[in-house]
């Protein structure tokens, strides 16, 4: 890993009774964009807040460029904050609120008249700078946001879910928007949000976190494909998960009964077999067995509907014990009535036995 | 956003952990803290208590002296005088009020519902009369009843009487309308501040679900608006009966009966400050008993809590307060 | 739509008579609210020297006498005095009054936040003789300060009355002031004072000069507290009153039409603020 730019060490935040981030450890390298992934309460804002310096961890460290900043305000910290709905200052221009951070810093003047000129050409809002923050749509006020924040140069830029108050179209053009600029000019950007879908397309890595905790971090190939809990399984796309009684059969896989059938999978390498356990298998990876197929893992499941979606066709069926399963349906092909019994399968390296 | 991502609390941003350093701001929050918090002592919690001692001081030979004695207390409940004189207040008060409130409900109503245009500057216009001219309102009442006034002059030439009538001014009756007149506004104000936040989407509910005008207004609008009028009905009531200046106006010999007149009179020719703290200690007890209740019935209608994050303070002033933001 | 809706006009409802019964009751007690006021300033063009009916149309020498009595200027003088110091210390206290309200945990929060609203609640006469028992207890003179102020008693009383409008205005507008503005201007290397007055200070400002504009109108017109404080030189409102004492000349109505043409132009601008503000 290149030179870690960002390092929290041991770091815990308590609300009274309530543990918002606990014992966290995260190392953050120089121009990644890292996103922190999270349901309401995991504790993702509370850790971007901790690294801002608007909270203060009970324990623990936060250190930028190896020397520790945990007791310094905000703004003798060398990093910027793109803030959930902007926060930009009502009462300014655009060009005011973006050349704000130049002012306090006591930047000359005409440089300061010149980097804010060049943020604003570089989010295409150069139009706008006399207006003030009122006058202009979400999506023109985001961007305003983020010239604000990136005018600083600064080595690290936060984003607290900025994308959240747009549209879709508008979320995926910002969402690519973001990932050439973290590119481009070489600074680190540390990414919260709750949309895991944005975090799959954006980050060089994503941090899952769970109570508090980081239950995974990985690339977003990896976090899809190789889930190491339920819980992960979960939250990163779609999955079909199945209560099982497994038992190991080697070093990577396991066997395991489901719905009364034997079915083989790929261990996680966090599953033990102490704990409860599930098949976790994603629905695009399920196909209907023909007469070649010969693998364990086949289940007869009835269709109960057919849903199409655009880009695919969702399958939902049943199980003999009730349980659910949906799969992909091939596009081009008929899909079959609800009532239809059908024999599906998967490639063994395709279901994963995951603890909790 | 996460459950742990609210801005900071005041409590928080201040209770630093103990294993760090406090923070360098923590003595000048303490200095910026006491100031208001010295002048509100100084000048208004120190006063009250003043007015509290003064009811127990003893007045020897006309003259103040600080010798404590329940005299006064003894004299104010023992003399038929006081007593009537507080609850014929409380009768004037108490019909301003209703009369205040039949007034005030529909225009408040008419304001938050069926005017479109220019809403804000009619209620504007209505409530100016608030904050402006209080002495000129009850003055106006004087050019009007008056026995040479307008009133007497109408009915004279439309005939209806051929000798003025002296009865309208110098009366209760005119005390009591120039208090309408006066505190129509104040009433009216929390009423509409609650009608207004009303959401459109709950009358349209209520009609979707059946229920005619008559019923929406009888089952959703009103009950909604009841905190409203709770704190509306409540200024009314506190401040008419406290208000000495339309009486000595407009009272002529029933001024004297009003329970504020009393307190300026002992305080001023009567010098009798003792008795006089003692009837003011009297009016204080009965506002803060009534306000007190006023905010409990609007907390419980309210859900018990502040629901509206823009009015803190005391309900009945609280809802009061926040219209005039509306 | 293919059948217009001028082909046929919409049924009248037979309740629209509520309709009417509401407009036409809320036009009267509009009426009631503002004809008295019509027929003072009215009065204050009367051509004759009692006022009484009925009206004699039009002069403007009242204004003129009201120009040349010393007693009023004065008086004019003292209460405009008045009012700017009452709007000085209600503001450099009710200021941070209100943000210790918004902000800040300390034991007897919730008495300190009654306290400071008692006065707009309590009848004047109450706030009034409390504080002329207090400072004849500390032997502060009424007129005290005079001719500089017009009595320290007087001013401070004001001050301190007037203090829980500037509370409960600029309280009310910090609870909706978004601290995240605050983060983002520390996140921008400003410290707590510079976003103080780069941020907080300026988005709430409308609330303050709105509470100011207040305070001084109110303080214009206030008379229970300034009747028990007051201590040679009156009050606009209270010379008035002499004036009342006396028999009424039209001067009275001249007075009392500038004053209110003041105070609407005071509170045009307040609700001018308030609009500024909300957008």
């Amino acid at each position: 890993m290149p030179d870690p730019i960002l390092q929290l060490a041991g770091v815990t935040k308590r609300f009274g009774d309530f543990v918002a981030v606990d014992d966290l450890s995260l190392t953050v390298a120089a121009g990644e964009f890292i996103t922190l992934l999270g349901a309401s309460g995991s504790g993702k804002t509370t850790t971007l807040r901790m690294i801002a310096g608007f909270e203060h961890p009970e324990s623990g460290d936060i250190l930028m460029d190896g020397r520790p900043i945990t007791g310094l305000p905000p703004y003798r910290r060398d990093l910027n904050t793109v803030f959930q709905q902007y926060a930009l200052f009502p009462h300014m221009r655009v060009r005011d609120n973006v050349g704000y951070g130049l002012r306090m810093r006591n930047t000359p003047h005409a440089e300061a008249a010149q980097r804010v000129a060049a943020a604003l050409e570089m989010v295409q809002l150069t139009h706008l700078a006399d207006r003030t923050p009122r006058q202009l749509s979400g999506g023109q006020q985001q961007r305003v946001a983020l010239a604000r924040a990136l005018v600083n140069r600064p080595r690290v830029l936060l984003l607290d879910e900025p994308l959240g108050a747009l549209d879709l179209k508008l979320r995926k053009e910002m969402q690519l928007e973001l990932k050439h600029l973290n590119r481009q000019l070489g600074i680190t950007f540390l990414y919260v949000t709750h949309d895991q879908e944005e975090a799959l397309t954006m980050s060089d890595r994503i941090a899952l976190m769970r109570q508090g905790r980081i239950e995974q971090l990985d690339s977003p190939h990896a976090m899809y494909e190789r889930p190491v809990s339920r819980y992960v399984a979960d939250f990163i796309g779609e999955t079909n998960l199945f209560e099982a009684i497994a038992r190991r059969l080697g070093d990577s896989a396991a066997r395991l009964t489901v719905a009364g059938k034997e079915l083989d999978a790929t261990v996680s390498p966090s599953w033990s077999e102490a704990g409860p356990s599930w098949l976790a298998v994603r629905p695009e990876y399920i196909r209907v067995a023909d007469g070649a197929d010969s693998g364990p893992n086949r289940l007869e499941v009835t269709v109960t509907e057919a849903v199409f979606t655009g880009q695919v066709t969702r399958l939902y069926t049943r199980l003999p014990d009730g349980s659910s399963l949906v799969m992909h349906w091939p596009p081009g092909e008929t899909v079959p009535a609800a009532g239809a019994r059908l024999n599906v399968t998967w490639p063994v390296e395709r279901g994963l036995c995951v603890g909790d | 956003m996460s459950a742990t991502s609210r801005p900071a609390a005041p409590g928080e941003s201040l209770a630093e952990p103990p294993s760090r350093p406090a923070r360098p701001g923590r003595l000048r929050t303490i200095l910026f803290a006491s100031l208001p918090i010295g002048w509100v002592s100084l000048l208004l919690l120190l006063p009250y208590l003043f007015l509290f001692a003064h009811s127990f001081f003893r007045l020897k030979g006309g003259q103040l002296t600080h010798e404590l004695t329940l005299d006064n207390y003894a004299r104010l409940f023992g003399t038929a005088l006081y007593p009537n004189t507080i609850l014929f207040s409380a009768g004037i008060a108490g019909r301003v009020t209703l009369a205040s409130l039949l007034l005030a409900y529909p225009l408040a109503y008419l304001l938050a519902f069926k005017v479109k245009r220019h809403k804000n500057l009619l209620y504007m216009a209505v409530i100016i009369p608030l904050w402006v001219s209080y002495l000129v309102r009850a003055y106006a009442w004087k050019i009007i009843l008056g026995q040479e006034g307008i009133l007497n002059g109408l009915l004279q030439a439309v005939g209806i009487i051929d000798q003025p009538l002296t009865v309208l001014l110098y009366s209760k009756w005119a005390v009591t309308i120039a208090l309408i007149h006066i505190y129509t506004p104040f009433t009216l104000m929390p009423i509409y501040a609650v009608l207004e936040a009303i959401p459109p989407a709950l009358k349209e509910a209520s009609q979707d679900l059946y229920a005619t005008r008559w019923k929406t207004f009888r089952h959703v609008v009103f009950p909604l608006s009841l905190p409203g009028v709770v704190a509306g009905c409540t200024f009314a009531f506190v401040l008419s009966m406290g208000d000495f200046i339309a009486p000595s106006l407009l009272g002529g010999n029933d001024s004297a009966l009003m329970v504020s007149n009393l307190v300026v009179s002992l305080f001023g020719v009567a010098f009798n400050w003792p008795l006089g703290a003692a009837v003011s200690v009297v009016m204080l007890a009965m506002t803060i008993t009534l306000l007190t209740i006023a905010r409990r019935i609007e907390d419980r209608m309210t859900g018990g809590g502040k629901a509206d994050g823009r009015t803190g303070g005391p309900p009945a002033a609280g809802v009061g307060r926040g219209a005039l933001h509306a | 739509m293919t059948s217009g809706p001028s082909a046929r006009p919409p049924a009248r409802r037979p309740a629209d008579r509520w309709g009417q019964t509401l407009w036409a009751t809320g036009i009267a007690v509009f009426l009631f609210v503002y004809l008295p006021l019509g027929v003072v300033i009215l009065y204050a063009f009367h051509d004759a020297n009692i006022v009484a009916w009925p009206f004699h149309p039009f002069t403007f020498r009242w204004f003129t006498t009201l120009a040349g009595d010393r007693g009023m200027l004065a008086a004019a003088g003292a209460s405009l005095k008045l009012a700017l110091l009452a709007v000085l210390l209600a503001l450099g206290l009710g200021v941070p009054g209100a943000f210790i309200l918004d902000r800040l945990d300390f034991p007897g929060k919730a008495a300190f936040e009654r306290l400071v609203l008692l006065p707009l609640i309590l009848p004047g006469v109450i706030t009034g003789v409390a504080l002329l028992t207090f400072f004849s207890f500390i032997g502060l003179s009424l007129s005290s300060g005079f001719p500089v102020v017009p009595g320290w008693p007087v001013v401070l009383g004001h001050g301190a009355a007037l203090t829980s409008v500037v509370v409960t205005q600029v309280f009310a507008r910090l609870r909706r002031f978004e601290r995240v503005l605050e983060e983002a201007s520390q996140d921008l290397y400003a410290n707590e004072w510079q976003t103080f007055w780069n941020v907080t200070l300026p988005v709430i400002r409308p609330a303050v000069l709105g509470s100011a504009l207040l305070v001084f109108t109110l303080s214009l017109d206030e008379i229970a507290v300034t009747f028990f404080l007051i201590g040679r030189q009156n009050t606009i409102p209270l010379q008035i009153w002499g004036l009342l004492r006396r028999g009424i000349t039209p001067e009275v109505n001249a007075a009392a039409t500038v004053t209110f043409a003041l105070s609407v132009v005071v509170i045009v601008i307040w609700a001018r603020l308030l609009r500024e503000e909300t957008g």
